[in-house]
């Protein structure tokens, strides 16, 4: 069972944890633990260089160096029946270490085994595409690209693909702020009306309980309704009017409870 | 010549009715809401669940049509992203009039639970709105009682073809 922790502060306690707080990392296992990945490993080290390696929840993670990325995907792809490219993307360590940690997730169906290529970059260094080996780091390396604006070499179609081709800035970064920045929370009223209907528009409402009842501006009431930037006042007359019919219609009698039989036996 | 026996002094007998021109135009335009069919998300589905024969909106005369040319009311059916307002401008602005957007579900009413970059902090900075629904997602019932209270709306206003100025450029 999972220890128990307080609960009753855990709303305000969020407020208070570190952004960056890097989370305790699973065990990690030797790679000879495994016969599979030890050969695996003994043959990519052959012929590449490789930083580090382990096995981590089944896993094996191996490390290795950017500009060799190609050659060991078509390596692996090729020789040692890794043919899936399932994921790839990358991780912002800039608060860190100002790099990026870029990964290819590999699946060998004949194995079943998965192996997590990774290598580091700097800030503004761009990787070199896999899109020629496996056609699934597309539109991977295009989201990389949308997220972290890390461009990939001979890519046939570098553009972003989540986000709309004229916006700025990264979203996945983490100094990008989860609500947007200036052109963010701008965007679609610069874009659609202009820069100057912002002040008519104004800013974005993002308490989203906010509820003002005497607001005739933006809302009315059910029933009392009244024309736009009229003061509301607590006691109004109901207006509603729910036909146009209400007194009656031609050639159609109203229903009405009192003259009407009530059936309430199923099998009458 | 066949001598028909009906008292035109008693109801229903008189085959006439009178009425206003208000009353008459409304009375088509509010039993006959033609919807965009605009499903943006998870809503889009309880859209189409009012639309299909258990909830059926036809009883409404409401019949979804894939033009905005064809179309009254625009169902602003979930969550609408920054991408994608310029394109919900366009189709609003090729609607004929009159026309009336219902803004269903949280998203669409105020960004709901995307409090984020990405999403449009409610259509209603796009779009004027007539109607806001709550709920995520509402129920096909409450979409129905919806478009019943745009009906009272619509029957409640002039049936002059100038609609009155909303909050747009």
């Amino acid at each position: 069972m999972r220890a128990y922790t307080p609960k009753d502060d855990v709303q305000a306690k969020a407020y208070y944890t570190d952004r960056f707080y890097v989370a305790p990392q699973v065990p990690k296992q030797d790679v000879e633990s495994d016969a599979v990945f030890a050969a695996d490993l003994a043959a990519i080290k052959a012929r590449f260089e490789v930083k580090d390696a382990f096995i981590q929840v089944t896993n094996m993670v191996v490390y290795v160096n950017a500009n060799d990325i190609y050659n060991l995907l078509e390596f692996m792809r090729d020789e040692l029946e890794y043919t899936q490219l399932t994921e790839m993307s990358a991780i912002d360590w800039l608060a860190k270490d100002d790099t990026f940690e870029i990964f290819y997730q590999m699946l060998s169906m004949n194995k079943r085994k998965r192996i997590r290529i990774k290598y580091s970059i700097n800030k503004g260094q761009a990787v070199d595409s896999v899109e020629k080996l496996f056609r699934s780091a597309d539109w991977s390396e295009r989201e990389m690209f949308d997220m972290f604006g890390i461009e990939a070499n001979n890519h046939p179609f570098m553009k972003r693909i989540l986000m709309p081709y004229d916006w700025q800035g990264h979203p996945l970064l983490k100094t990008y702020p989860l609500q947007g920045d200036e052109f963010a929370a701008w965007y679609e009223v610069d874009k659609i009306f202009g820069k100057e209907a912002r002040d008519v528009i104004g800013p974005e409402i993002r308490d989203t309980a906010r509820v003002d009842r005497y607001d005739s501006e933006r809302f009315a009431r059910l029933g009392y309704e009244v024309p736009k930037g009229t003061k509301i006042t607590d006691d109004m007359e109901k207006t509603t009017q729910s036909y146009q019919e209400e007194g009656g219609v031609f050639l159609i009698k109203k229903f009405d409870k009192e003259t009407s039989v009530v059936i309430d036996d199923p099998q009458r | 010549m066949a001598q028909h026996k009906v008292n035109y002094t008693q109801d229903g007998g008189l085959p006439v009715a009178l009425t206003s021109i208000d009353k008459i135009v409304n009375w088509g335009r509010s039993n006959s809401l033609w919807a965009l069919t605009y499903g943006l998300a998870c809503c889009g589905i309880e859209m189409m669940a009012s639309g299909a024969s258990r909830f059926d909106f036809d009883r409404y005369g409401t019949i979804f049509r894939a033009s905005p040319r064809q179309a009254d009311v625009m169902i602003v059916a979930g969550t609408l992203t920054k991408k994608h307002a310029e394109f919900i401008k366009r189709l609003y602005d090729q609607m004929t009039e009159p026309r009336w957007v219902i803004s269903m579900g949280s998203c669409a009413n105020t960004g709901g639970m995307f409090n984020t970059y990405a999403t449009v902090q409610g259509c209603d900075r796009i779009i004027p709105v007539d109607l806001y629904l709550p709920g995520c997602a509402p129920r096909p019932e409450t979409l129905q009682y919806g478009v019943m209270l745009l009906q009272q709306k619509i029957r409640a206003n002039k049936a002059g073809n100038a609609q009155k100025a909303k909050r747009l450029m």
